[in-house]
């Protein structure tokens, strides 16, 4: 099978990176441990946005506003946790804002009979209006807020390093995903509105319901993390705190091609050479030997995505009615 | 060419999404209790109230027009081309590159400037067409991957290559040589206007005047048609990107030799940055056509120029308008809007 070799092609080329990456981050001196903890870290909230993503898609619901999503509930995320004093019922609040605009989202594809495209992208240029606007109107301080520290989520320290419980979280999510599109009635019926949702349609079971439903999945899977990028990772809130994570969880769910495993693995790629970003540009050694490296550095999440989706895109089967308004006869 | 009809059923959708948005953006301005009346009514009052505040509003909608014509001809060619953002950095560094740091004569350097930039704008739009192309990459993720690449390889050219001795936060001014002249003196507009909407008209007869208008309209209205007519639709995709290119390097070069007073690019990309998103909004409002999309440009720089009256007046952030953008985009995405609100009205 092409596809297969592909496949497999994509996921050597990643690890021969992550090797590469390795070496030079010991050439760097900063050791592995500190790579696999920032890896991680990014890596969570790209494999809840893409998971969530598979879901929806999976139903024929497409949804290209993750990275406003992200956004804006990294803000009400930091918002919910200020105001119930603790960080978990932040990542609570960041969850249901996303499930909240997963759900109108799904109401707009499924009965306004949306370009999903068009208002996916809306939702993405309105983050980047509405998120400053909000900095200014909730903290009155323009494109960054700090919140006190005793409300971050913070990681479990192991004896082999540190780690989010979020993090496993996110794992177990992917696994429980998988186990429900594949294992179950409801996942059959996920697949089914997104392939025929006519047939969905014969069998008695409503196909706007179904998209309404794993839309408000997808929108609270990405706003968990979304909540998680400020509350649990930066510990504060800037205005581009998504830094086009959106996207790159698009990469990973169209390198999956809508398996919530593989999106996963993708995120696990993709969360890795941000990690190692982000390790590098504050080492103070690179910045000395060659100072302008630091702008370099900050593109090798992009250039991987970029690579990774080229290698692994092969032919893609994505659900026939996928991205497509149902009406009844 | 056709006879010209005014186009009510677009304009009366967007009228309906633009009122949606702005009621939207009114509740959130109660809810975190501004008054929306005065901060409408001193946005719109700064953007149209006097003869300069509306030149000066042309000078806001000048490089929407641009980047909204990247979108726009992507959709008519059947892509979604989001990288003009990325291409409008490329096409700033080239007006900086060749107004700022080379001395030309007078007339020639302005023409140098711009078309190097426009130039810069259509190579940096290169790999994603190639990606999309040869690989079948989505233009969605590739042209943003690109844009944030573009980002950090913008700011690292402006710091290390073109900045102003002395003074870091910016690039080397463009020359007197290669400025556009300033139209008037209490508003940044400048001459490269009508540069801009020469482009904007150009395009449209491009469009709907020539054959290989046709051709591109075709390859997105109807794949399969334009298949069977023999239009090699690699050769569609590329052209679409590369006149996107076009027009968002133009984008680029009028902030920086056709923007007073500053004449160069902040190292933060300050004075650029978000004008490509703000351009796919401008397009949709636009009706994706590049005529709509100098309309919708000016309603848009009308509120770019107007927010910042809200802010001082009302103390409204300026960028709530970006989410109204937002909004009026959400809006136009139901096509069935307007039959849905008829409908329930008539029961």
């Amino acid at each position: 099978m092409r596809l297969r070799g592909k496949r497999i092609v994509g996921f050597l080329l990643a690890l021969v990176i992550i090797v590469i990456l390795g070496y030079g981050i010991e050439w760097a001196g900063l050791g592995v441990v500190g790579l696999v903890e920032t890896g991680l870290l990014a890596m969570t909230p790209l494999a809840l946005a893409a998971v969530g993503e598979c879901i929806n898609q999976k139903s024929g619901v497409v949804n290209i506003g993750l990275e406003g999503i992200l956004l804006i509930t990294a803000v009400t995320g930091v918002r919910g946790a200020e105001l119930f004093r603790d960080g978990y019922f932040g990542l609570l609040t960041g969850l249901l804002t996303g499930a909240a605009i997963g759900f109108l989202f799904g109401i707009v594809s499924v009965y306004g009979r949306a370009d999903q495209v068009v208002a996916g992208m809306g939702i993405n240029i309105f983050a980047l209006g509405f998120v400053p606007y909000l900095l200014m109107a909730i903290w009155a301080f323009p494109g960054i807020h700090i919140f006190p520290p005793e409300l971050k989520v913070h990681p479990m320290y192991t004896p082999i390093g540190q780690l989010n419980a979020v993090t496993i979280l996110a794992i177990i999510v992917s696994i429980l995903a998988h186990v429900l599109l594949h294992k179950t009635l409801l996942g059959l019926r996920i697949k089914a509105a997104g392939e025929k949702p006519e047939a969905v349609d014969v069998a008695g079971v409503r196909v706007d319901r179904i998209r309404i439903l794993t839309s408000t999945i997808g929108g609270a899977l990405c706003g968990f993390g979304g909540a998680f990028l400020s509350l649990a990772w930066f510990g504060g809130m800037v205005k581009e705190i998504s830094a086009g994570r959106g996207f790159i969880a698009l990469a990973c769910v169209v390198f999956a091609g809508l398996e919530p495993l593989l999106a996963l693995a993708a995120a696990l790629i993709f969360g890795f050479a941000e990690g190692f970003a982000f390790s590098v540009a504050v080492t103070p050694e690179i910045k000395r030997v060659m100072p302008g490296a630091f702008y370099f550095v900050n593109m090798i999440p992009y250039i991987t995505t970029l690579m990774v989706v080229t290698v692994a895109i092969g032919r893609r089967r994505f659900p026939s009615a996928s991205g497509k308004p149902y009406t009844r006869e | 060419m056709r006879r010209f009809e005014i186009p009510v059923r677009p304009l009366v959708q967007s009228g309906v999404a633009v009122s949606i948005g702005l009621l939207v953006g009114a509740l959130f301005m109660v809810i975190f209790g501004y008054d929306p009346i005065r901060a409408y009514y001193s946005l719109f009052m700064g953007a149209f109230g006097s003869i300069p505040d509306f030149v000066e509003t042309m000078a806001f909608a000048t490089p929407l027009m641009l980047t909204a014509i990247t979108f726009a001809i992507g959709v008519k060619t059947g892509l979604f081309n989001i990288g003009a953002e990325g291409q409008m950095y490329l096409g700033a560094i080239g007006a900086v590159a060749v107004g700022g740091a080379i001395t030309l004569p007078a007339g020639l350097h302005v023409a140098a400037a711009t078309i190097f930039a426009m130039l810069l704008g259509a190579i940096w739009s290169l790999p994603a067409a190639f990606l999309k192309i040869r690989m079948g990459v989505h233009e969605v993720v590739s042209t943003i991957m690109f844009n944030w690449i573009a980002f950090h390889f913008a700011i690292y050219l402006a710091i290390y290559y073109l900045a102003e001795p002395g003074r870091a936060e910016r690039t080397l001014p463009a020359l007197p040589s290669a400025q556009y002249p300033r139209l008037m003196e209490e508003a940044t507009l400048t001459a490269v206007i009508f540069v801009v909407l020469a482009f904007c008209i150009g395009v449209y007869i491009l469009l709907w005047g020539t054959r290989v208008g046709y051709e591109l309209r075709l390859a997105g209205t109807n794949p399969d048609a334009a298949r069977y007519a023999g239009v090699s639709s690699w050769r569609m995709v590329l052209l679409s990107f590369v006149i996107g290119g076009f027009a968002a390097g133009l984008a680029g070069a009028s902030q920086i030799i056709g923007r007073p007073p500053a004449w160069s690019l902040y190292a933060t990309l300050g004075n650029v940055i978000t004008l490509g998103f703000d351009g796919i909004g401008v397009a949709l409002i636009g009706r994706n056509h590049p005529i709509g999309g100098i309309l919708a440009a000016i309603f848009y720089g009308g509120l770019a120029h107007g927010g910042r009256y809200m802010e001082y007046d009302v103390g409204v952030s300026s960028e709530l308008v970006r989410a109204i953008n937002g909004l009026i985009v959400i809006a136009l995405a139901l096509p069935e809007i307007i039959a849905i609100i008829r409908r329930r009205l008539k029961r």
